[in-house]
């Protein structure tokens, strides 16, 4: 566990992995366009899980995109490994609240599809012995999140957690540098949803993967990153960073700690003033 | 139980003999004259005597009907690729296509046969052209609905806009593309008899005009009575196809909205 747990993002940039600097968006025109990121700046290091919090429709999903490559920012850098993105990067795994399955493929089919896209996977997905080496991978990642023998059931024969439960998995099959959450357990019900937490800690301890998990959830940020940074509301910039520092793994009787708690009184003060201001 | 649904499959068979019966009550009630409204009894009978000869043209519709609802299938499905995978295509092409279905394909007719004389070639052609439009629409609409989330999904993974539509696009239409299929049979159908009965010298829609023109009014029931019976079982055909290839679309219960029930 060689994460970063005490700097802030801000003033880890020298080191970062990910690095957007001064980054504004304005989705359609130049001028009468909507402001949806407005110089946001924020550091995550290799390896680290990152959270963002803010109300809602501020830009958070658009932060995303943008270190994605999906979308290119109007003004400001975007760099990922100390290179601009300019392009949409290969090596990302994405997860939205709506898991967003294939229903034609059954969940190993799922599964594999990023395999099926990625080099050099796409090519070597064809040869038989590759496959069976892919499925047999596949088959570990579904274990390790407590779905044993579900590989041949379709999407809809599965309850909303294990759905989403795969599609984290989905995110993680071809072994991605960084995975981008955008609000993944959102639409599950408090039970699940803490279920689901440890899973993604869990596959992080193991994996060590760089996260970015967007949320409107300020337990559940506390709960799983190494750092919290508030974004204000529209047009978006990051206000306020903290570090959270409790040690790994995290349990749930942690939540109820004063540390915990602390952390998540002193974010929702500054979400306060985030949905104040403007 | 079982009686129940017994009943539950008969229906449909019920249905049609409930319909035959009233036809042939009325005629019979109201005696409507035979060159008005034959009675369903005598267009059978018709058919019957002149089966060998209906046969003939029946086959040779048929085979008319399917040819040009091939290249439609063909047609269709590569526009509606090509319509739906990109937006600027969609815009730019969107006019003409509406534009386009909008006319009558019987007043294309004349124009094929200027072109391929008369015959066999302007029903394939007409048959096609009546028949295209709505698979294109369709896939074009399965194709340009994807979730953007998930095209989001697939492009950080450095997926092409060709990947998008081969490993989405395409399936997530197959319900859709089907639900058309059982749509442009029927409208084969229409087109390939329409372009008989004005410019052709054998089929069903040419039996049907000049059995008309000789008031052999029972012939052309019974003309009406083979397009109707090809039509169902191309629609019972297309039906099958479609729960066999797409199942997951309607395995998940009442409330997917795609497909009329078969």
């Amino acid at each position: 566990m060689a994460g970063p747990l005490a700097e802030t993002g801000m003033a880890g940039a020298a080191a970062s992995f990910v690095e957007v600097a001064d980054a504004s968006l304005r989705y359609g025109g130049d001028q009468d366009g909507v402001l949806a990121l407005r110089e946001a700046s924020l550091a995550i290091a290799r390896g680290e899980f990152a959270a963002v919090v803010g109300p809602s429709g501020c830009g958070k999903s658009t932060l995303l995109k943008l270190i994605a490559g999906l979308n290119r920012p109007s003004a400001g850098r975007i760099r990922v490994g100390g290179a601009d993105v300019v392009t949409p990067l290969k090596t990302i795994g994405m997860a939205f609240q709506n898991p967003l399955l294939l229903p034609w493929r059954t969940t190993l089919e799922n599964l594999l599809l990023p395999l099926e896209i990625v080099r050099p996977h796409r090519h070597r997905i064809r040869n038989r012995e590759d496959y069976g080496r892919y499925v047999a991978q596949a088959r570990e990642l579904l274990a390790e999140v407590g779905l044993d023998g579900v590989e041949r059931r379709y999407p809809w024969e599965l309850s909303g957690g294990m759905q989403q439960r795969v599609s984290l998995c989905r995110a993680l099959i071809h072994k991605p540098e960084i995975l981008l959450l955008d609000e993944p357990f959102g639409a599950l019900d408090a039970f699940t949803r803490e279920e689901l937490w440890d899973a993604l800690q869990t596959l992080w301890l193991e994996q060590h993967f760089t996260v970015l998990l967007v949320t409107h959830d300020l337990s559940e940020a506390v709960y799983l990153a190494d750092s919290v940074h508030v974004m204000s509301a529209r047009p978006g910039r990051v206000i306020f960073s903290s570090a959270i520092e409790l040690p790994r793994p995290r349990t749930p009787e942690m939540r109820f700690g004063s540390t915990f708690v602390d952390y998540v009184h002193t974010l929702r003060a500054h979400i306060g003033r985030a949905r104040g201001t403007t | 139980m079982t009686i129940r649904r017994l009943l539950n499959a008969a229906t449909p068979g019920i249905a049609v003999v409930l319909f035959f019966a009233l036809w042939e009550a009325g005629c019979r009630l109201f005696q409507v004259p035979e060159f008005i409204l034959p009675a369903p009894s005598l267009a059978f009978a018709a058919l019957i005597a002149l089966w060998s000869g209906i046969w003939t043209n029946a086959v040779h519709t048929l085979v008319t009907t399917l040819v040009g609802f091939g290249i439609a299938v063909v047609f269709g499905l590569v526009l509606g690729i090509v319509v739906g995978a990109s937006a600027l295509i969609y815009r730019a092409i969107n006019p003409l296509l509406i534009g386009f279905n909008a006319i009558p394909k019987v007043a294309l007719v004349p124009i094929l046969v200027m072109w391929f004389g008369i015959g066999t070639v302007p029903a394939v052609l007409t048959a096609f052209l009546t028949a295209f439009f709505p698979i294109s629409v369709n896939v074009a609409t399965g194709i340009a609905t994807v979730e953007p989330e998930l095209q989001d999904v697939l492009r950080s993974l450095g997926a092409s806009r060709i990947d998008i539509v081969r490993k989405i696009g395409l399936p997530r239409s197959m319900p859709y593309f089907f639900a058309s299929l059982k749509i442009a049979i029927a409208l084969a159908f229409v087109g390939s008899v329409i372009s008989e009965t004005i410019a052709s010298n054998v089929g069903i829609g040419y039996m049907m005009v000049t059995a008309s023109s000789t008031f052999r009014v029972p012939l052309v029931f019974a003309g009406l009575i083979v397009i109707a019976f090809m039509g169902v079982s191309m629609y019972a055909a297309a039906a099958i196809f479609e729960r066999r290839w797409t199942g997951w679309a309607t395995r998940r219960g009442e409330t997917s909205g795609y497909v009329g029930g078969g």
